[in-house]
């Protein structure tokens, strides 16, 4: 019951600092629960999310998911899921009811464009450690330089480059080991 | 019944809306507005509403668009329902891969998988650097780089070099530097 309620209530920071996109869920997993509570590894991490990109749904939905459920089978993706969604109904909410123009706050705005820059400071780091740690060989590199190319400069679907990676993760490791009897 | 219409309208657009939020968009067009449940302004409203705010954009498009219909339990129907081919799908993923850990082919697939994910988020976090600090609109005349964006994000990264602090620290950092100087 109390890793239900960790669950939550991490996914409901990660959903209240969530802005312009669910990166900044990267860095929090890392910290809370790769580094502080040990339930996750990084390679899992990194597992999760390149699913979730090539899986339907939201992606930051199905890396909630899948962190709840490695962590306390399906009460703990459903407790995960519902962190993440929980900011978002109360804020939307209000926004929808009270004030559809909030954006124009100009402290509000200001405020938002400052996490956005924190969120990139925060991007970079978990990047550098993921290389630090998760990049072994040039086959690795260079499947990482291909799928950054390719959504950086080619505009092609994670999908397609999820896909490509896992085929090509399959034949590199097929022949690594025909070549090692 | 209003609400199970929303939650399985959304159902679906969980279902096929792969790789990331805003691409339910053209599915969201046409179950919003192409049953006239919206119009174009409010339509337009909805998308910017749920880019500016916490939350991740899909949901918090389904929450708006469901509050708009149907109150806040409609905003819940369409919530739920936009998750729940998510939770569906993971949950069947995830029980096959803790059966399959140790098959060779899933575990070189994840290995060519892991490397791609960390190139397709930096991709993302270039893109997130080129909205918060440049202003490629502008370029290449006219002031195109935010200097005081950009000195945030140094004395920012400088901060997180010395103290590792927790990264909902230097969110608030963030949050109160964009209050004073943006």
């Amino acid at each position: 019951m109390k890793r239900l309620v960790s669950l939550f209530s991490l996914f409901f920071k990660i959903g209240l600092f969530s802005i312009g996109g669910g990166y900044v869920m990267l860095p929090m997993l890392k910290e809370e629960m790769v580094r502080k509570k040990g339930w996750l590894t990084d390679e899992e991490i990194l597992n999760y999310y390149a699913i979730g990109q090539a899986t339907p749904g939201i992606i930051a939905i199905n890396t909630a998911t899948f962190a709840g459920y490695k962590t306390a089978g399906i009460p703990g993706a459903l407790a995960a899921t519902a962190g993440m969604v929980t900011p978002s109904l109360i804020i939307i909410s209000l926004i929808a009811a009270f004030l559809s123009d909030f954006r124009e706050i100009p402290l509000v705005a200001r405020a938002f464009a400052g996490i956005r820059v924190s969120v990139a400071v925060l991007l970079f780091f978990t990047i550098a450690d993921m290389i630090k740690k998760g990049i072994k060989n040039p086959f690795d590199f260079l499947l990482l330089a291909a799928a950054f190319c390719g959504i950086a400069f080619f505009g092609l679907s994670p999908v397609t480059i999820a896909l490509g990676a896992a085929a090509a993760g399959i034949l590199g490791g097929l022949k690594i080991r025909e070549g090692q009897p | 019944m209003i609400f199970l219409q929303l939650f399985f309208t959304f159902f679906k657009i969980g279902l096929f809306a792969i790789g990331g939020g805003l691409a339910t968009l053209p599915l969201l067009r046409e179950a919003l507005l192409e049953s006239g449940w919206m119009g174009q302004g409010e339509f337009i409203d909805m998308i910017a509403v749920s880019q500016a705010t916490p939350g991740p954009i899909g949901i918090n498009m389904a929450t708006y668009a469901g509050f708009k219909l149907a109150g806040f339990f409609g905003g819940l129907s369409a919530t739920l329902g936009l998750v729940a081919p998510s939770l569906i799908i993971i949950i069947t993923i995830a029980r096959f891969m803790k059966n399959y850990a140790s098959n060779r082919f899933v575990a070189h697939a994840l290995s060519g998988l892991r490397p791609a994910a960390v190139g397709m988020i930096a991709a993302a976090a270039l893109t997130i650097f080129g909205n918060s600090v440049f202003l490629f609109s502008d370029f290449p005349d006219g002031a195109w780089i935010d200097f005081k964006a950009l000195g945030i994000f140094a004395v920012l990264s400088l901060f997180y070099l010395i103290k590792k602090p927790h990264p909902l620290v230097t969110l608030a950092l963030g949050a109160l530097g964009g209050m004073f100087f943006l």
